[in-house]
């Protein structure tokens, strides 16, 4: 899933500082997994702008609503009748960042701002703790790495062994974090495949990744 | 081919070679390393110019090795993963071919997180692996990592590097075993401060048939200070300084512990040049490049003829 986390309090109230009257939107996609921009955090949030508002003297009215996604235009439209029933001034949306995005698109005159932080693809190590595993290269290889990623989980993207920074078996960059490469190793060991290890593996094609330009997935037989 | 560089023919030969390291400024005046540089001349055989060493902003490792050449001096060209993606890279390359410079050192470069300037987008587009292939074949078949051909025949003599003190010695010699597969013609290694450790490191890359077929020059270094050890040993990457070297540094007053670490130095020289498999000896400078030619000149190494 994507994992995100919320923006500052304080943060939040400055973007919306000249506004009386707002929409928070969250979404009950993976921002409500990852407990980052679900109806509870929503609500949370929500209350948090409203008090901060009311010790300034200065009231503001946050209005609460959660999509089933922001990453479907059909939900987006939702938005439609309560935005124009309530004429809200600006919207909040607690989803990664295609959600903000959406709602401008749809919304062409409505100001919108971001909630959250939106970090990467990854999971839950355990409640309360996420990790990066899916830098979306767009070309998946981890079954040369023992089913491991090195292209997103070592900090210098090496396809042909570990750096020489690494410190105790703990990441050059982050010395809480394992290096990657040692767990490769152990994995392919226990399968018995170190030796394709020992294949230098020539240079990856970055055209498929981001460094292309945004991407487009289009499935024909889907598209009638 | 491969360039028939001074550091090639002294390994070639068989003889003992040294190596030392310089690092460009932080800015343009280059009077002072290059006054150095000049008291440096036939001493070794060739001098490593780095490139943004610990992710920190230094005068271009191109220039500076061209600017070594013109002084009659052989540099090692060094080109960090880091910085630069495959476009840069072959065209800094090339470049350097056409200013003379033949020996190229191919690393990945400490994370921009280490440096100056965190905040820098990482590049990493080639492992160092990667880019020593990459380089082989402009050397030896004239085509860039495309395929396309180019106009002439560049000469290089490619080396890479390797730190023998990692925790898990067998992943990190399948990364040096790629390397030399890779095409590396020689290797230098991190600074050797633990010369039992090497040892034992060099066995088992002497095991992996590593040495065998590629030249492993020992890297080694003279500590300022215990200070300085104190701050290499927690801060930067790739220094492995056991206790033993702090507490002879300690027991010594501090107008004194230069004098101790160019000691130490030259003791590990001695105990390298015994090791099976050792090639040569690579003094980094680590911010002491005044010591260079004195330690050259008291470790034996004169007069170098090749």
């Amino acid at each position: 899933m994507i994992i995100a986390e919320r923006k500052p309090v304080q943060e939040l109230l400055a973007m919306v500082a000249t506004f009386k009257n707002i929409l928070m939107v969250g979404c009950k996609g993976c921002v409500t997994v990852c407990n980052a921009g679900g109806k509870k955090e929503v609500a949370i949030l929500s209350a948090a702008l409203r008090l901060a508002r009311r010790n300034q003297g200065n009231p503001l009215t946050v209005d609460e609503m959660t999509l089933d996604r922001q990453c479907e235009p059909e939900f987006i439209t939702w938005l439609e009748e309560p935005l124009n029933k309530n004429h809200y001034e600006a919207v909040i949306s607690l989803a990664c960042s295609v959600g903000p995005q959406y709602i401008a698109q749809t919304f062409t005159d409505l100001p919108v701002f971001p909630g959250l932080n939106t970090g990467f693809m990854g999971g839950t190590a355990r409640h309360g703790i996420w990790e990066e595993y899916c830098a979306g290269c767009g070309h998946c290889g981890v079954h040369h790495f023992g089913g491991l990623c090195p292209v997103t989980r070592c900090a210098k993207n090496l396809s042909n062994g570990p750096c020489g920074g690494s410190e105790e078996g703990m990441c050059e960059v982050n010395k809480d974090q394992p290096c990657i490469w040692e767990k490769i190793y152990v994995r392919m060991q226990t399968l018995g495949t170190l030796d394709l290890l020992k294949t230098v593996r020539g240079a990856k094609d970055w055209s498929v990744s981001l460094s292309g330009g945004p991407r487009k997935i289009i499935r024909e037989d889907l598209t009638v | 081919m491969i360039a028939e560089t001074r550091l090639q023919q002294t390994l070639s030969k068989g003889q003992f070679a040294v190596t030392c390291e310089l690092t460009p400024p932080r800015g343009i005046d280059t009077g002072g390393l290059l006054a150095i540089a000049d008291q440096l001349k036939g001493r070794v055989d060739a001098v490593n110019v780095n490139d943004n060493p610990n992710a920190n902003v230094r005068l271009s490792s191109l220039v500076f090795s061209r600017l070594l050449l013109d002084r009659g001096l052989e540099p090692v060209f060094e080109q960090a993963m880091r910085d630069r993606n495959r476009l840069a890279l072959q065209s800094d390359l090339l470049g350097a071919a056409a200013l003379g410079i033949q020996n190229v050192l191919c690393l990945s470069g400490d994370h921009p997180a280490k440096g100056d300037h965190p905040q820098g987008h990482k590049v990493f587009d080639l492992d160092s692996s990667q880019w020593i292939e990459a380089v082989k074949r402009i050397r030896d078949e004239g085509v860039l990592l495309n395929g396309k051909k180019i106009s002439g025949r560049p000469k290089f003599f490619i080396g890479g590097v390797a730190n023998p003190f990692m925790k898990n010695q067998d992943l990190h010699l399948i990364r040096l075993q790629n390397k030399i597969a890779a095409g590396a013609d020689f290797i230098q290694t991190q600074p050797v401060f633990d010369i039992e450790g090497f040892g034992h490191w060099m066995t088992k890359a002497e095991e992996a048939g590593v040495a065998d077929r590629t030249p492993i020059i020992a890297g080694v270094a003279a500590l300022k200070s215990l200070r300085m050890a104190e701050y290499l040993r927690e801060r930067v990457t790739g220094f492995h300084i056991p206790e033993e070297i702090l507490t002879r540094l300690k027991s010594k007053p501090e107008a004194e512990q230069s004098s101790e670490g160019l000691h130490i130095c030259l003791e590990q020289i001695k105990a390298l040049q015994q090791i099976k498999g050792v090639k040569g000896v690579h003094i980094l400078s680590i911010g002491n490049e005044e010591k260079l030619p004195e330690i050259i000149e008291r470790a034996g190494f004169l007069p170098r003829l090749v």
